[in-house]
């Protein structure tokens, strides 16, 4: 299943991660004192997928996709509406506050913005060290600076610089700090929000490179959520492409990127310029019309038909599934799922 | 292949050229040098991409063409900005604005906050027709929804009396581009004006430059950090590193064989399929604090090329012949290292 020999995940592996019909519905309310809700912002709505230990699976979507709440839930920062997440066969939505707390040993996070995610104030031995504060039981405190500057030196960093502050760092060692933060507890599942979007170019494959390293060293599983499709084509054993809250389409790297079935997927893929001038002119490119509906107020039926050129009648009314169809290979939520357009894109 | 001068009249004078630009902040903490010694030019249905990353001074370069730097903190120490051989800073502040918006305009990255959120976006579009063409309310607004129309905002009728809050990111980039174009300016400087943007999104506002520039002709001077952006619409590109171009060629050259390093990392540090899930190539190190530029060439700490000459020598753009220029000593080594 996967091409990328030592890496990922030993096929018969259990789970560490498993995701089951995830809702997440923000109520749009009225009033102040007697609020009524009318009506609510499908964030997600009815995501499903399993993480193995050492796999990275990577959701692509656009803004307003529902990847960021989908994260935010996967680490217990938003309760769900319904569903359930089990982190090693545990579901972590019904624990209580002390189960959650442990819970979140486990499943850690690195940001998108390394500016904003590191509090300017502490010094980046007491940022490293929180986790430790936080969770009391973990290393006794004589031992704390000496791990975190182990810590420093695994996401390549220089482990004098403890006492320094986030300000003295650029933005590539930053996130490096994020991330040795996010491995004190030694999770076994780290979720990436845009690990490397603020980054330059010239420095986000430096940051890709180290979570790499790092999921081989410690057998860490990735939710690795990205807009770039060729990051993430790059970092992950599956995919899954993700539309107005739900995963339009789940594969491997290849049966996404070189076999797109979903619409939606296919569109996506063709938008992203190809870093090469070569064959431009020829280059066939699918332009969606129009903006993501609110998710307020979804279409019926597929969530895509608005912009979809396939659509027809069934699609106002039945809402596809993410099945495997006949012809493809691979689970896709649409109707008339086919094989591969002739498209550009990241290959 | 010339690439100057392809199309106007009178070949020895560009559309648009920038020559030797030297910009500084005078901070406290002593002179920084954002711009140094920059030329490049544009010519009519050229599109000419400033390919860089924060704090190479593409965006820095684009507001003195502009004339829109803050000075101070700025100060331009040198060098000429040219529109049609008139060198525009040593313009009075009237003469330059008779230029800016009407012979050369640009659009921003973030339309949200370049947009008056207090006013209906028809008015802001129609103060361009009202303001520099003398035009009444009435017509200001019938030309504006014209506009709207051109730039593909459906409904336009309909939404001219609308706020920029009521519209999507997409529409209100779209709004911005109404705007630049109103006045049938001659070169449009867009400065990352997708950056802000998904890729749908960016696919349908890259077109609609495209198709923009086709009509009407302009030069487009496009600033990005975008590899797959500049290949796709860009005729030539000038990389930029620490305030200099490191490399200008046509954009079919750049990518096949980049004959300076940096262009060369950053084109080796796209993921590929064959390094799927291996190590990626990455450029060592980080962009120089320009407060404390590295002697000699400012590429040099993080460049496999360096030898003791880049150590004292600061390499000045040489020309290596089809129209390309490379800022590197050992440009020949870096053309012929075939690995990629």
């Amino acid at each position: 299943m996967t091409q990328s020999g030592e890496r990922g995940p030993a096929p018969s592996a259990e789970p560490v991660l498993e995701v089951r019909d995830l809702v997440k519905h923000y109520p749009i309310t009225r009033g102040i004192l007697f609020q009524r809700s009318y009506g609510a912002v499908q964030a997600v709505d009815g995501v499903s997928f399993d993480l193995r230990p050492g796999e990275t699976l990577g959701v692509v979507g656009e803004s307003g996709s529902g990847k960021s709440t989908l994260a935010k839930m996967l680490i217990g920062l938003e309760g769900p509406t319904s569903g359930s997440i089990k982190v090693h066969g545990k579901d972590i939505t019904e624990l209580d506050r002390r189960g959650a707390k442990r819970m979140r040993r486990d499943i850690q996070m690195i940001f998108q913005d390394p500016y904003t995610s590191l509090n300017p104030r502490m010094t980046v031995g007491d940022i490293i060290c929180e986790p430790f504060e936080i969770h009391g039981d973990v290393l006794p405190s004589s031992e704390r600076r000496g791990r975190a500057q182990e810590l420093l030196e695994v996401v390549g960093l220089n482990p004098e610089h403890i006492n320094r502050y986030p300000h003295q760092f650029s933005g590539g060692q930053r996130q490096r700090i994020g991330i040795a933060r996010a491995l004190a507890l030694r999770p076994s599942i780290l979720v990436c929000d845009e690990p490397v979007s603020a980054l330059d170019v010239s420095i986000q494959a430096q940051v890709i490179n180290l979570l790499i390293k790092l999921q081989k060293e410690f057998g860490l599983a990735y939710v690795f959520i990205a807009h770039d499709l060729s990051v993430v084509r790059h970092i992950s054993d599956r995919v899954s492409v993700m539309y107005l809250g739900r995963f339009v389409e789940s594969g491997t790297d290849t049966e996404i990127y070189d076999h797109a079935s979903h619409p939606y997927s296919q569109a996506l893929l063709s938008a992203v310029p190809n870093p090469t001038p070569v064959g431009r002119e020829s280059r066939q490119r699918i332009l969606l019309s129009g903006d993501v509906p609110s998710p307020a107020d979804p279409p019926s039926g597929c969530r895509f038909r608005t912009r979809c050129w396939k659509a027809e009648e069934i699609c106002s009314t039945d809402d596809p599934e993410l099945t495997v169809r006949p012809g493809s290979d691979h689970p896709s939520a649409c109707h008339f799922a086919e094989g591969p357009l002739e498209v550009g894109g990241p290959r | 292949m010339t690439l100057q001068n392809r199309d106007s009249g009178d070949s020895s004078v560009p559309l648009l050229e920038v020559e030797d630009l030297q910009v500084e902040f005078h901070t406290r903490a002593g002179v920084l040098k954002a711009v140094d010694g920059v030329s490049f030019s544009v010519d009519h249905r050229e599109t000419l991409a400033v390919l860089g990353e924060s704090g190479s001074g593409k965006s820095v370069t684009a507001q003195t063409i502009m004339g829109i730097l803050d000075m101070p903190p700025a100060v331009i120490a040198g060098g000429a900005v040219r529109y049609r051989g008139t060198d525009l800073l040593g313009l009075s502040p009237p003469e330059r604005r008779a230029i800016r918006g009407q012979k050369i305009s640009m659009i921003f990255q973030d339309a949200l906050s370049a947009l008056n959120p207090v006013f209906s976006v028809g008015w802001q579009i129609a103060e361009m027709f009202r303001v520099h063409r003398g035009m009444s309310r009435r017509e200001a607004k019938k030309r504006a929804i014209e506009l709207m129309e051109r730039v593909h905002i459906p409904a336009a009728a309909k939404r001219v009396d609308d706020f920029p809050h009521q519209f999507s990111g997409g529409m209100r980039q779209r709004i911005m581009i109404a705007m630049a174009i109103a006045l049938d300016p001659e070169v449009l400087i867009a400065d990352e004006p997708t950056t802000a943007l998904d890729v749908t999104v960016q696919a349908q506002i890259m077109e609609l430059l495209a198709e923009l520039q086709e009509e009407s002709g302009m030069g487009l001077i496009l600033i990005t950090h975008d590899l797959g952006v500049v290949a796709d619409i860009a005729d030539r590109t000038a990389v930029m590193y620490a305030g200099r171009v490191m490399e200008q060629a046509g954009v079919f050259d750049a990518y096949a064989a980049p004959a300076h390093p940096y262009t060369k990392g950053l084109l080796e540090s796209i993921p590929r399929l064959d390094q799927k899930g291996g190590d990626l190539f990455s450029i060592p190190g980080t962009p120089p604090d320009l407060l404390h530029r590295p002697s000699g060439c400012a590429f040099r700490p993080r460049c496999r090329f360096r030898t003791d000459e880049c150590l004292t020598e600061d390499p000045p753009l040489h020309d290596i012949g089809g129209g390309r220029g490379s800022a590197c000593h050992h440009y020949q080594e870096v053309l012929d290292d075939a690995e990629r």
